[in-house]
């Protein structure tokens, strides 16, 4: 009855495989020949200092921008340019660093806009609302009613989230983001501006949907321990290069690591 | 004494009867993924059956204790009566209990098996497991987070009901064998362990049977006639014994239906959708919903605001008469006519109670302005005095005869004595059998002719030949110049104000009564929101001088009405501090019922208490916390205590003599 510990075996195939991927604004190099994996089942942590080009590679997946040059590969697919409509629909789906839900609209109706790319019925059956697209309609609402279970958000089913404290808006848009059933999920500091407490119960939900729905994630964040405590594997960027690429342990003793953190407002108390 | 009629005297005897006889209606609802799901009591005989013959190929047989831990939902409840049909005893547990806490509890029950509502639990368990040797197979209800652990010991609730049904779909003589081992349980029988969460000491485990139990239930049904089409919700902790009597043994027994809630959070919610007839709920509760309400009209608009203060002081001078059915002029009934439909009608609606035919209030004493305000608007809020050791019941108010500061007559079947030492005392069907392997406690509680020490101060009021609880007895003090100071009066009197969440009053021994607040974070913050007050923590805004200066008004008020009262006059605040931290039962100042417990907190504060009465301006004090995943951390402040002023005894108004 002991908690589950070792998970290395468990990992399988790569999902996702970038390789010798450059990203550059103008004469500003946000990524440089960065390559790296994600494995199917695994939680993937990209850290690094600020402007490390963390958030630009997180774009780059989610095909938000377009680099210069390397290699994505997805689900064995390989693809160099990519509309984010076209990841979405491919399964891939994210938060974002600063909030982006509709904030007039109710927890419910947010998650459900989640839905959106999942209903097959058209604008004029659904206007119709009766058989088939009733049907869909009953299904959808049952699956964003599970993840406003899982998520412990029942309470504020019903309240529009510009109402809700900041870490519930979070939650909510991890709800949105699982409403698509995504093989990849990717998550923009998903503790920002959150208190101890908030970042506990972020990180059981992130576990918890890992476990629950063998999601994939690759997660950034700036908050050392989280990050350790979280992920199987760890990418380290600094100015746009890969310095190290391991597990948790092993990243945390990294000299090129140790030295990139250093002088950094955030340390490595880890 | 009434009588267990029809043989009908253990609760899964109960549930094969109500599954005959009102199998067709609803017996539990639970809202699930948004939708309430209800069982009947046809269905939910099968579902405890499954179930209990799933338990007895587990293992589990009579005279054998089980655990319970988790928030109210069907299934837990279906555990209870399933282990009770073999002959079983549950253990409930306080879900919020630290691991230290339940390890105690199931390791003095001698738990053979935990049926537990989620992860959170089963990792309690695990942390402690080395302390329980007894314990075997861990039951839970939800999957979520426990697909990686190891199996060996864990199994889901529907594995073990799917273990109940082969069998019963192999074994013809299974079912004729299920219904002998019901047949053969008996009302004396034990049918649970309760521990109460004591204000002093380790909890006791009060032990009841099941007769103790139904005749209480029953006795309690026929005083407000409450039948099967009742709707009650059920909230409260499964291991307290008014949530076992209220949504357990009275729905079993006068077969309504019980609805648990979806989240502990949506209560309200979900309490709105049902339309409860008749609740049940410690004063905090009202005391809470009212805070809410009085900070949301302060933030509302001119005009409302003024027709809320207009029709509610409409409210506090006709409403109880109108309730209690006595003569009005006609203008006053009018006008509160119209107050129901602006304000009392949308409030009682906001809240879920537009049906409600009984609401109780019980487990504390409650501030005489909060009940006349919940009165007033037209809740028929009584009463009740109750213990675990009694089955709950020992007085309650009956219809018509309400008073604010009494706490009933003798409940059915129930006799109550004051003792010289002015305690009160009760003798009744409901008694408890004794502490769980612990005679030298219940002799010094139980004495042989079966009447019970309650620990509780009070006398029978000659006004209305009602019973007074004053304070516990042994919290009854006397200031060095003999004047008498009952804290928890002067703390409910300071709690009235939805600022004060929690209050401590000191005093007993000493020359003059001190007092500790502890904010509502809700409330003050509302106003600092409003005032621009910026504050970062709840340290930060206990310790701001101009919530000392609000503090200090609601004292000095305090102060001016208990100079009004001839013996409490000697009894006023004369020195406050506010304290830097919530008062928190995982800190052990509040019982897990939310109770403070007053020698601990002395004991933990002594600094602060030290500079009461050395007249310091100010006091340091740090202390221990405990998180709430058991790790602890130290948080430090330097208090300032403010002064007050007392008022003379006022001559006038002394018609209360002692």
């Amino acid at each position: 009855m002991r908690a589950p510990s070792s998970r290395e075996a468990a990992l399988g195939e790569v999902l996702l495989a970038v390789e010798d991927v450059s990203l550059a604004f103008g004469g500003v190099r946000a990524l440089t020949s960065v390559s790296f994996d994600i494995r199917k089942g695994e939680i993937r942590a990209i850290i690094g200092p600020n402007g490390a080009g963390k958030t630009s590679m997180l774009n780059v997946i989610n095909g938000f921008y377009q680099p210069q040059s390397g290699r994505i590969t997805f689900k064995g697919k390989e693809r160099t340019s990519m509309r984010p409509y076209a990841a979405a629909e491919g399964g891939i789906a994210r938060t974002f660093q600063n909030l982006a839900l509709f904030k007039g609209m109710t927890t419910l109706d947010n998650i459900l806009a989640g839905r959106a790319l999942k209903m097959r019925r058209g604008f004029f059956w659904q206007l119709i609302h009766h058989g088939p697209a009733l049907r869909e309609e009953v299904e959808h609402r049952r699956r964003v009613e599970e993840i406003i279970d899982f998520l412990e958000i029942a309470a504020i089913r019903k309240i529009p989230v510009g109402r809700l404290p900041y870490g519930l808006q979070k939650r909510v848009e991890l709800g949105r983001a699982l409403a698509m059933e995504p093989d990849l999920l990717l998550l923009d500091e998903p503790m920002a501006g959150m208190n101890l407490e908030e970042k506990e119960d972020m990180s059981r939900f992130i576990l918890d949907v890992n476990q629950q729905y063998g999601t994939t994630i690759a997660l950034i964040e700036h908050d050392m321990g989280v990050v350790m405590d979280l992920s199987d594997r760890v990418v380290v960027l600094d100015y746009g290069r890969k310095i190290a690429d391991a597990t948790p342990d092993e990243v945390k003793s990294d000299t090129n690591v140790i030295r990139a953190y250093l002088g950094e407002p955030h340390g490595v108390s880890v | 004494m009434q009588s267990v009629d029809l043989g009908l005297d253990t609760l899964p005897k109960l549930l094969i009867h109500n599954a005959g006889a009102i199998g067709s209606r609803p017996a539990m609802r639970h809202k699930d993924l948004g939708i309430w799901q209800a069982w009947t009591w046809a269905q939910m005989l099968e579902e405890v059956r499954a179930f209990s013959i799933g338990l007895g190929e587990l293992g589990l047989k009579r005279g054998d204790k089980f655990t319970i831990i988790g928030s109210n939902r069907p299934r837990l409840y279906w555990a209870m009566c399933a282990g009770q049909a073999l002959g079983a005893v549950p253990v409930p547990v306080y879900a919020d209990a630290v691991a230290d806490e339940m390890a105690f509890v199931l390791a003095h029950a001698e738990a053979m098996l935990a049926v537990v509502q989620d992860q959170e639990q089963v990792d309690k368990i695990i942390a402690v497991s080395d302390r329980l040797p007894h314990l075997g197979q861990v039951i839970y209800d939800e999957l979520r987070g426990l697909k990686d652990y190891d199996h060996g010991r864990l199994i889901a609730f529907e594995d073990v009901q799917s273990i109940g049904r082969k069998k019963l779909a192999s074994d013809p003589e299974c079912l004729r064998h299920w219904e002998a081992g019901v047949a053969a349980g008996k009302g004396s029988d034990l049918s649970v362990i309760l521990y109460t969460s004591g204000t002093t000491g380790r909890s006791k485990g009060v032990m009841l049977t099941h007769e103790n139990t139904i005749v209480s239930a029953r006795n309690a049904n026929a005083f407000d006639r409450l039948d099967q089409d009742e709707e009650v919700i059920a909230y409260l902790p499964l291991a307290w014994v008014g949530d076992y009597i209220f949504s357990y043994v009275q729905s079993y027994v006068a077969g309504y239906c019980v609805n648990c809630p979806e989240a502990p959070d949506t209560v309200v919610q979900d309490r709105r959708e049902i339309g409860t007839t008749y609740a049940f709920a410690p004063p905090r509760v009202y005391e809470n919903v009212l805070t809410l309400t009085t900070v949301r009209m302060a933030d509302a608009s001119a005009l409302k605001r003024k027709v809320f203060d207009f029709f509610i002081a409409v409210a506090g001078r006709w409403g109880e008469k109108i309730l209690d059915g006595e003569k009005v002029p006609l203008t006053a009934r009018v006008l509160y006519g119209l107050g129901n439909l602006f304000v009392y009608g949308p409030l009682m609606n906001q809240f879920g109670l537009s049906r409600i035919r009984v609401a109780y209030t019980a487990g504390e004493a409650i501030g005489p302005e909060i009940f006349r305000f919940w009165r007033g608007i037209g809740l028929n809020l009584k009463q009740l005095y109750g213990q675990t050791e009694a089955s709950v019941y020992i007085s309650a108010q009956p219809d018509g005869e309400i008073y604010a500061d009494t706490v009933g007559k003798a409940s059915p079947d129930v006799e109550i004595k004051i003792s010289d030492a002015g305690e009160v005392m009760f003798r009744s069907p409901g008694v408890f059998a004794g502490y769980y392997k612990d005679p030298d406690k219940t002799a010094e509680v139980l004495t042989p002719d079966g009447w019970v020490h309650t620990g509780d101060a009070g006398f029978f009021d000659p006004k209305t030949g009602q019973l007074k609880i004053i304070d516990r007895a042994k919290d009854v003090g006397r200031l060095s110049d003999g004047t008498v100071f009952a804290p928890k009066y002067i703390e409910n009197k300071l709690k009235f104000y939805p600022n004060i969440r929690e209050a401590v009053a000191i005093g007993a021994g000493r020359d003059v009564v001190c007092a500790m607040i502890n904010i509502d974070l809700t409330a003050v913050g509302s106003w600092a929101e409003r005032n621009n007050v910026v504050f970062g923590s709840y340290q930060e805004l206990a310790a701001n001088p101009r919530v000392y200066d609000m503090i200090a008004r609601h004292i000095d008020e305090v102060n001016r009405s208990l100079a009004e009262e001839e013996i409490m006059a000697g009894a006023q605040i004369r020195r406050f501090l506010i304290l830097h931290k919530e008062l928190d039962p995982d800190d052990g100042e509040l019982t897990r019922t939310q109770k403070l417990r007053r020698g601990h907190i002395i004991d933990r504060y002594a600094p602060l208490v030290e500079a009461f009465y050395d007249g310091s301006a100010t006091a340091e004090i740090s202390t221990e916390v405990t998180f709430e995943d058991g790790h602890k951390g130290v948080i430090a402040a330097r208090l300032v205590i403010r002064d007050m002023q007392p008022y003379p005894a006022r001559a006038a108004k002394m018609e209360r003599a002692a």
